[in-house]
């Protein structure tokens, strides 16, 4: 019977212990001392600096960059932390190549971007290595703020509130805290349970409680909040996991992505996490990427993302997309997913469609495409589920199926506000939503100090 | 193929790349290298007089300032003169000498201020055969202490005195090498001049401190706590060592007196530059011992290139040809205008240029033009400083374009003379000469 990666079916212990250890090892090493003085010397300090302005947190990039390279990885933290506390996981986790790193003026000069990412973990692992806390707690308001989901919106939210000096409480369904940053990322872009040690450094701060199990809806209700805290900060995410719309979609096999790349960042034994031979991921997001190149880490022989657009259209980035190949993932275009087909109730294929675009409108163009599969992960998008919402009390304005807010993150409830992917607006990005956390904060700052006095 | 070969007062090497007086030239081992590696000649580390040698310190001898990547900008050395026996240089000497006869050998000196000494040192230097002699007048610490190398280099007169003694008590070349540790290094020269000098050789090291150690508050290098000026060199003086080489080329009291020029000299275009300031030869250190040896041949094989490019047949067709182009501020044509211009499409748009121009100087380059980020050349406010030029990233991006006779200069509102105009005939001069009726 075969074996290891040719073994059919689901299963685990594909690889050898150093191949999966070599294989879900840091996808950007960290830069050593001489490198990132070296890298950072390469950074023009432009004026106005474009990075700047793409970064949508607002880090000072040139300054913090420059700060490295006088020899002062402290104060360079400092610049990136005042404007992102979760600045250590969006170092690892933003897809700087279409933020940062894309408008660089040596990428548009040369197509080698300064490694703005790289150069900020470097720093910021400085700091936290040091458990260097940079912000004392202003004098207690007596003030308490209830925040929905301990994620980067929630986490970015509760940080600058206990800097405020208001009492904080996180209720957080899952058992860690953290979010997509525990849960949600590909394993090689943050290890060594980092996503863990910065939910300790951005606590670290005090005034900041984080009950875990605690979910909305089944634990507590929104209106349970408003009435017993001075305001709330809705950070849960997105809830559900938008369905294939084929044939035969609940056959065994069929997974979701989300749950897949949670698991497998949860596994203490990657050998034990099992992953079919051939695999097919619908979807052409980060997603679907994660859990693409995860599948082959793992073992998988054959991983192939079918997307039902072009390559131009894919949400992942280009250097996503790069990654998926160097990793062996086939990625196809012009296909949806129209028939699971099982036998004895498992997945054995998968029938898609081909499609085209008839102006703006995608359509199926009749000819099929049936690929073998014995594990299919569902990577088409999340979406937020408003139920948990509504327990009692009056309910919060939508807008296209997520939650509505200001300029400043206010609902349309009073003493509610909100931040991160659950919001109208989000974009599935840490750092948006850590600066939405943030700004938040400041709003129920103002709010609950009228205009920042206590 | 340009002929590179060298006559410098009479001393003949195969091209005009000396090594200086210092750690490189010490002793034969090293300098049997050298010549292996190519080098024309090189200028023997300073020989004291006989008796028991100097001592140098046991901990570090040179500090650094660097640039990205740790590339050595400016070296900085408290080494003093060879403190190796005078009766072991002396026979190396000879005998490399003897094995090298195509090669130059210079033996640099530093005796006490006094006749006997340099009439005692003198017969046994010009018995290796050796091709000549370089006084160190230069060497700013240490020996300096005790009134020899710069000492001796800061007073005129003892410059003059010396090198007189040395012409009246040999018949080798004498070049008299002179510290930049001075206001005016014309002055010295003329004294050695004076005194009969063949040639002098410049720039020696500059009195430095290469940094401080914020924990133990010492400057560096550092022993045992202390720090003392060094002598500095590398690539970073080369500037100050240029003015130096062409304020005595253009001395009327100095000129025609050949120079060896030494200072940063790195690469073929750095000795091609010193060369065209009225450099006969030229000298190098700090870049062999940051590279070691090899890089002659870059400067040879550079060197002969470019001449063979622009047509140039043997030295003597590049040396001193920038001389006559040096001049006094006085001089400059107050009439010629430039503009920066910058080229839109190698712009980066970094914004460097203009937040140096706006911050800083004439608020004469756009950062935003109709709400998109756009740098430009306000030609009304440019005054054609060409700090934008210096500060951009990237060459030739940004270049200053003069303007021709007759065109509006928008700053000013008048059109651009055709007539050269100084600063001596200027109206605003209250001491302005008018010129004859």
């Amino acid at each position: 019977m075969p074996e290891g990666q040719f073994r059919e079916g689901i299963a685990g212990g594909r690889l050898s212990a150093d191949q999966y250890a070599d294989n879900f090892s840091d996808l950007h090493p960290p830069l050593d001392h001489h490198e990132a003085l070296v890298e950072s010397d390469r950074c023009y300090f432009c004026y106005d600096a474009p990075c700047m302005n793409a970064c949508p947190t607002s880090i000072d990039i040139p300054l913090f960059i420059r700060q490295i390279s006088t020899g002062n990885p402290i104060g360079s933290a400092k610049t990136i932390f005042d404007q992102n506390i979760l600045g250590g996981m969006c170092a690892r986790v933003c897809p700087t190549e279409t933020l940062c790193e894309e408008v660089c003026v040596r990428e548009v000069a040369e197509g080698k971007p300064v490694q703005i990412g790289r150069l900020q973990r470097y720093a910021t692992d400085v700091a936290m290595g040091e458990n260097k806390q940079f912000y004392p707690r202003a004098e207690p308001t007596g003030k308490t703020v209830a925040v929905v989901g301990a994620g980067p919106a929630g986490l970015a939210a509760a940080h600058r509130l206990a800097r405020h000096g208001h009492d904080v409480t996180i209720l957080e369904a899952r058992a860690k805290a953290g979010g997509l940053n525990e849960y949600g990322i590909a394993a090689y872009k943050s290890v060594d349970d980092f996503a863990q040690a910065e939910v300790d450094y951005v606590t670290a701060i005090g005034g900041i409680d984080i009950q875990n199990g605690k979910a909305l809806g089944r634990d507590y209700q929104l209106s349970d909040l408003i009435r017993n805290y001075d305001a709330v900060f809705l950070g849960m995410g997105l809830g559900g996991v938008n369905a294939l719309r084929a044939d035969g979609e609940d056959a065994d096999g069929v997974i979701n992505a989300v749950e897949f790349i949670a698991e497998l960042r949860q596994a203490s034994d990657l050998s034990g996490l099992p992953v079919g031979r051939r695999v097919v991921v619908i979807g052409g997001g980060m997603t679907a990427i994660d859990a693409a190149v995860q599948s082959k880490l793992l073992g998988a022989e054959e991983v192939t993302i079918c997307y039902r657009r072009g390559q131009e259209h894919m949400n992942a980035s280009e250097f996503e997309q790069d990654l998926a190949a160097a990793n062996g993932v086939s990625i196809r275009h012009w296909l949806q997913p129209k028939r699971v087909i099982a036998e004895s109730g498992k997945v054995t294929a998968v029938e898609l469609e081909y499609t085209a675009l008839n102006g703006d409108r995608l359509a199926g163009t009749g000819e099929t495409l049936t690929l073998v599969a014995d594990q299919v992960f569902k990577a088409i998008g999340q979406s937020f589920v408003p139920a948990a919402l509504n327990g009692s009390g009056a309910s919060i304005d939508l807008e296209a199926g997520r939650i509505k807010v200001d300029s400043e993150g206010r609902t349309s409830l009073a003493k509610v506000w909100a931040g991160g992917d659950c919001i109208f607006g989000g974009d599935d990005l840490t750092v948006s939503a850590v600066a939405q956390g943030r700004d938040a904060a400041e709003s129920i700052n103002r709010a609950l100090t009228s205009n920042g006095r206590a | 193929m340009a002929d590179i070969r060298n006559n410098f007062v009479g001393i003949k090497s195969p091209n005009p790349f000396w090594l200086a007086s210092a750690p490189p030239t010490d002793k034969a081992y090293n300098v049997i290298r050298a010549f292996k590696a190519g080098w024309g000649g090189v200028v023997w580390k300073t020989l004291g007089e006989e008796g028991p040698p100097v001592v140098n310190v046991n901990g570090p001898r040179y500090g650094a300032i660097w640039g990205a990547d740790r590339r050595l900008l400016g070296l900085n050395n408290i080494e003093l003169i060879t403190d190796r026996d005078l009766q072991v240089n002396l026979r190396e000497i000879k005998q490399v000498k003897k094995d090298w006869p195509d090669r130059a050998i210079v033996v640099s000196l530093m005796v006490p201020c006094v006749e006997e000494a340099w009439k005692a040192i003198l017969p046994v230097v010009e018995e290796t055969e050796a091709d000549g002699i370089e006084l160190n007048f230069g060497c700013p610490h240490g020996m300096s202490e005790r009134g020899m190398g710069a000492a001796v280099g800061q007073v005129p007169e003892y410059i003059e005195m010396v090198v007189r003694w040395c012409k009246q008590n040999t018949r080798m070349p004498v070049i008299t090498k002179l510290t930049p540790n001075i206001t005016d290094v014309r002055k010295p020269a003329r004294a050695a001049h004076a005194g009969g000098t063949d040639a002098v050789s410049l720039i020696n090291t500059i009195n430095s401190i290469t940094g401080v150690d914020l924990d133990s508050f010492a400057p560096q290098p550092t022993i045992d706590g202390k720090g003392s000026h060094g002598g500095y060199c590398g690539p970073a003086v080369k500037p100050i060592a240029m003015n130096m080489v062409a304020e005595i080329a253009r001395d009327p009291e100095t000129q025609g007196l050949p120079i060896s020029g030494i200072g940063g000299i790195t690469t073929w275009r750095d000795a091609a530059e010193f060369m065209a300031l009225g450099a006969g030869n030229v000298q190098v250190c700090t870049a062999a011992m940051t590279y070691g040896f090899k890089i002659v041949q870059e400067m040879i094989a550079g060197l002969e290139n470019w001449m063979d490019e622009k047509g140039h047949a043997s030295l003597d067709d590049i040396v001193g040809r920038a001389t006559p182009n040096v001049t006094d501020w006085q001089y400059l044509n107050l009439n010629y205008v430039a503009k920066a211009h910058i080229d839109q499409d190698a712009c980066i748009k970094c914004g460097r240029c203009h937040i140096a121009c706006e911050d800083t100087s004439h608020q004469a380059i756009t950062s935003m033009v109709d709400g998109v980020r756009h740098f430009e050349v306000i030609e009304a406010e440019c005054v054609g400083c060409n700090l934008c030029v210096n500060v951009c990233p990237v060459e030739n991006c940004i270049t200053m374009e003069p303007l021709a006779a007759g065109v509006m200069d928008q700053r000013t509102g008048r059109p651009v003379s055709p007539v050269y105009a100084n600063w001596t005939t200027h109206p605003n001069n209250p001491m302005a000469k008018v010129a004859a009726e």
